[in-house]
């Protein structure tokens, strides 16, 4: 373990989940590789939460399944948006830009008053 | 997918988490193998990362939302595998529970069919009963005929309203003479009740007058009975009390009408004196409709304006009389309403101790699986999950009891409501419905939330790692409290219902010993209807009587024979004003007695002894001087310190009339009520002197009253028989015996007092049972300390003392709080039971020296046991 991992903010593995599988149809292993990737190893997603997030998500019919082949060949149910998941995903992505938004003006504000 | 069908296809569910998980980690494990790692250490890590697959899985479970439904149905299996692993224990268990909401459901079903369902009329409740009422008799006295004329006439709020009035008698054709409950209505009774006839017609209002065409509406039965259902019975002709009379309609089946009925009649056709005087209150009921929108506070309003307005134009007979209106379900209902609460009350506490006993038995369980349930939380379980399955368990015990109770009480149902004492009103509408079984459930849930919330909040969660190391030995300090708590609740409670059963078994026994007033023994009592061609004039009535009279002596085992308008004891009254001067005072102050009318040999057929001078004689008839005996009280009452016999009384409707006698007084109103009685002066005059106005009405309400030498039912055949007479159209019914009479007045008291016994044996043996289990299973906890005693000296007195002080602490307890219970429960029982003295402090000592005795030989076992079990063997436990 090179740098040091950060845990995840509350509620945002389902953003995260989201935004992954936006791009295309994946398995979860998938996701979970796509992930940390995309994290460049600093927020570490706990393998154990990934998959009751996921069901969770298609229990609320914003994500749906299906059983489909791999490029390797072998069966793995590929996760995809539905309509209600995208609509989520947009909402949910623009209050966190707010958030983070307000967050780094509160940040650049302290280091203003230190100097 | 759905929820249900997420949980319809629950293994298809498992089976797909099952292949997602291990493609992920076979993946996993693919790509670091790919990255150089050995395989079998790639696996290790490819698993390590993914964390442990029992968990994911539960937690994937938890996001499919029927994890509730899921658990539930597991619990419910596990907990049948638990209690069917325990055979004796569900069997104890089941059984308790059964008896309770069994017996409680019986009462609930009556409270409901009785109580609480509405009256089976279209909207019933604007149905309102009235009554004229005085200020000294807030009960309520039947109608004056005139007065409800005036009353249809005048009320607006109130319509339709209609007439009722008792007026049975012997059909005689077509078929076999036969005596049948009939009723005088006005023409609009079936409208008020909103019921129509199966065939024909109601009434038109001009057949409900004088002089009109005798027409009918006979019951559903009649026709079947007579017409075989022919529909061509309307136009026929029924003879009924020797007047023929043309059927116009036929009611439906199980109509009833204050009673059964079988012929209808129209009352305004009714041309007997007593129904043109305002004076006289022949029985007439008068139901009425709200109209729509209307209060029953605006009809009454109204009503008493009405009375008003008819005390003023009749202030000789209506003044002080008010009239009101009742609903009419209040009225049905009448005093039962306080006995079934009561019943419900007793029953609830039995369900109530059965409760503890489950409870105590669970708790026992639940600290013997301790060890269970904290490995349980070892692995992952949240104490949530553990309540839930111990609640779980808990409800499906109660729901069993439940379905088993509800079973025992439709088959218990009608025996219960056949062994009720009287006339159960609406006893016909009680059966099993959803309300019912809505209540049994409620009850049975209730009562497994009562009982399983104990255990369920007994489950570990702290100090996990002692409770599996210490192993199911240790009581805990809060659990044996517990245990001590149940049963200091069942003996309170058991003392409750033993003391209320005391209290009623005192009182049955105190009124059995008091004196009637007559000598019940070997008397024989029947309704007579005369033959209808002997109704025609009052002289073929008295001969018919006379007659009939000569006749029945005659009969084998007959001693004396005689008739009265009033079988004592008998709920019936006929109140008369009366006064010892010429000037009688205004109606609404003269004082009143009991007034009958009965032939000579009265006084020797019912044992009533003459106290002073005579009774009547052959000689006192009709032309001769008037004369009466008067009971001790009236004579107390009316002539005190001074002896009655040949002094004057001016009698309401007689006139004056010569004193002859003075008898014993007879307990009419009961023998529990009779001192209370409002009224207790009772007054008798010979039947031959009634006069000829009066004789119609008398002879309708003449029962035969006779001593036998042998059993009285024994005499009935032969009396009916020779009272058929020639003609066969005179017959004998209602045949009972004085003694039934007698002890229907207790019939309440012996009621309730056999419900309570079996209540209260019932709470003193789960009382015992509570104790013995409770106490077996905490001197069981304490062997390994016994076993320590005993070893460094203790006897074994010692320990069964130790064990029994221990009962004998909570037995105390109970007996204090039962005791203050038990006392209010017993005013509660003095206001609602007549006759039943509240505190007695001998009861309260042998029903409670009762029950501590039953709980010490209980407690006595476990100690036993105890106290000889052997010191090295109790030792090893440890």
């Amino acid at each position: 373990m090179s740098a040091p991992k950060s845990d995840l903010p509350q509620g945002t593995l389902d953003l995260l989940i989201l935004k992954v599988i936006a791009l295309a149809p994946v398995h979860g292993y998938a996701i979970a590789q796509r992930l940390e990737q995309v994290s460049r190893g600093v927020v570490q997603v706990p393998e154990g939460s990934l998959y009751p997030a996921l069901h969770r998500l298609e229990n609320r019919g914003l994500l749906a399944a299906d059983w489909k082949e791999t490029e390797t060949g072998r069966e793995a149910k590929f996760y995809r948006l539905t309509r209600k998941g995208r609509k989520q995903l947009e909402s949910e992505a623009a209050s966190w830009q707010r958030l983070i938004d307000a967050i780094g003006l509160i940040l650049g504000m302290a280091d203003g008053g230190a100097r | 997918m759905t929820w249900w069908q997420r949980l319809w296809r629950r293994r298809q569910m498992e089976e797909q988490l099952e292949k997602e998980l291990r493609f992920h980690v076979e993946q996993h494990a693919t790509d670091l193998i790919a990255r150089g790692h050995a395989p079998r250490e790639a696996q290790r890590q490819a698993r390590l990362a993914l964390g442990g697959p029992e968990q994911v899985k539960e937690k994937c479970r938890d996001a499919r939302g029927t994890r509730y439904i899921e658990d539930l149905l597991q619990d419910a299996r596990y907990a049948v595998r638990t209690l069917r692993q325990k055979p004796g224990f569900a069997a104890v268990a089941l059984l308790t529970l059964a008896l309770g909401s069994g017996a409680t459901t019986v009462m609930f079903t009556v409270i409901n069919g009785v109580l609480l369902r509405p009256l089976s009329y279209p909207e019933p409740e604007r149905l309102v009963m009235l009554h004229e009422q005085t200020q000294d008799d807030p009960s309520g006295w039947p109608f004056a005929y005139l007065n409800f004329v005036d009353c249809k006439r005048e009320s607006r709020s109130l319509a339709p309203m209609a007439a009722v009035r008792h007026g049975g008698g012997t059909v005689s054709e077509p078929g076999e003479a036969e005596y049948v409950s009939g009723r005088q209505i006005s023409s609009e009774m079936f409208l008020v009740l909103g019921i129509s006839l199966v065939r024909g017609r109601a009434f038109l209002p001009e057949e409900d007058r004088p002089g009109a065409a005798p027409v009918v509406i006979i019951s559903h039965r009649l026709w079947l009975q007579r017409y075989g259902e022919d529909p061509k019975a309307l136009g026929r002709e029924l003879v009924f009390n020797g007047k023929p009379y043309t059927v116009v309609g036929i009611a439906p089946a199980g109509l009833r009408l204050l009673g059964d009925v079988d012929v209808f009649t129209p009352l305004g056709q009714n041309t007997e004196p007593i129904m043109r005087n305002r004076d006289m209150h022949p029985g007439i009921h008068v139901l009425a409709r709200l109209r729509p929108g209307g209060t029953l506070a605006q009809a009454e309003t109204e009503l008493a304006l009405i009375g008003r307005y008819l005390a003023e134009q009749y202030p000789k007979s209506n003044e002080g009389h008010s009239i009101v209106a009742r609903p009419l379900q209040q009225e049905l209902v009448g005093d039962v309403r306080s006995t079934l609460w009561l019943l419900l009350g007793a029953v609830s506490l039995v369900l109530l101790i059965a409760c503890v006993n489950v409870a105590s038995l669970l708790l026992a369980r639940a600290i013997s699986r301790e060890r269970e349930l904290a490995m349980r939380v070892a692995l992952g379980a949240g104490r949530g999950r553990l309540v839930r399955q111990c609640l779980t368990e808990s409800a499906v015990l109660a729901l069993s009891g439940g379905v088993l109770g509800v079973l025992l009480a439709a088959m218990g149902i009608r025996p219960f409501v056949t062994f009720w004492p009287g006339n159960l009103p609406r006893a016909e509408e009680i059966h099993l419905d959803w309300r019912v079984l809505l209540f049994a459930l409620g009850a049975s849930l209730l009562s497994g939330l009562l009982f399983g919330l104990a255990p369920a909040l007994h489950a570990p969660a702290r100090e996990l790692e002692q409770a599996l190391r210490a192993g199911a030995r240790t009581v805990v300090g809060s659990s044996r409290r517990l245990h001590s708590a149940f049963v200091v609740c069942e003996i309170a409670l058991a003392v409750v219902l033993l003391v209320a059963a005391g209290l009623l078994a005192r009182t049955l026994l105190r009124l059995s010993s008091v004196d009637p007033g007559v000598d019940a023994k070997n008397v024989l009592i029947a309704r007579v209807a005369l033959s209808p061609n002997a109704l025609s004039s009052p002289a073929t009535m008295r001969v018919a009587w006379q007659d009939l009279l000569e006749r029945l002596s005659a009969v084998p085992g007959a001693q004396s024979v005689a008739i009265t308008d009033l079988v004592p004891m008998d709920n019936d009254e006929n109140l008369i004003g009366y006064s010892t001067t010429a000037a009688m005072p205004p109606a609404n102050q003269i004082p009143l007695s009991l007034l009958t009318s009965v032939t000579p040999d009265y006084l020797k057929v019912m044992g009533v002894p003459l106290r002073q001078g005579r009774f009547f004689e052959e000689q006192d008839r009709v032309g001769s001087e008037l004369v009466v005996v008067i009971d001790e009280v009236l004579a107390q009452r009316a002539f005190p310190g001074r002896s009655p016999v040949g002094s004057q009384l001016w009698v309401q409707f007689l006139g004056p009339a010569k004193v002859i006698g003075v008898v014993g007084h007879v307990r009419h109103f009961g023998l529990d009520v009779d001192d209370q009685a409002r009224v207790r002066e009772e007054m008798y005059f010979p039947f031959a002197q009634c006069p000829d106005e009066f004789l119609r009405l008398a002879s309708s309400a003449m029962s035969l009253v006779m001593r036998t030498t042998v059993a009285p039912l024994n005499a009935a055949e032969a009396a009916s028989h020779e009272v058929r007479g020639a003609t066969r159209d005179q017959v004998l019914y209602e045949v009972r015996t004085m003694e039934q009479v007698v002890s229907g007045t207790l019939a309440r008291q012996r009621f309730l007092l056999l419900l309570f016994s079996v209540f209260s044996g019932l709470a003193l043996l789960l009382a015992c049972i509570g104790i013995y289990g409770v106490l077996t299973y905490l001197a069981g906890q304490r062997v390994p300390e016994f076993g320590v005693r005993m070893a460094l000296g203790a006897r074994s007195v010692d320990v069964m003392c130790i064990v029994l002080r221990q009962s004998v602490g909570m037995i105390v307890i109970g007996v204090g709080l039962g005791i203050a219970a038990a006392l209010a429960a017993g005013h509660l029982l003095g206001r609602l039971v007549s006759g039943v003295r509240p505190t007695e402090p001998l009861t309260f000592t042998i029903m409670i020296s009762m029950l501590v005795v039953a709980a010490l030989l209980a407690s006595f076992l476990p100690a036993r046991r105890a106290s000889r079990m052997d010191p090295v063997t109790a030792l090893r436990q440890e």
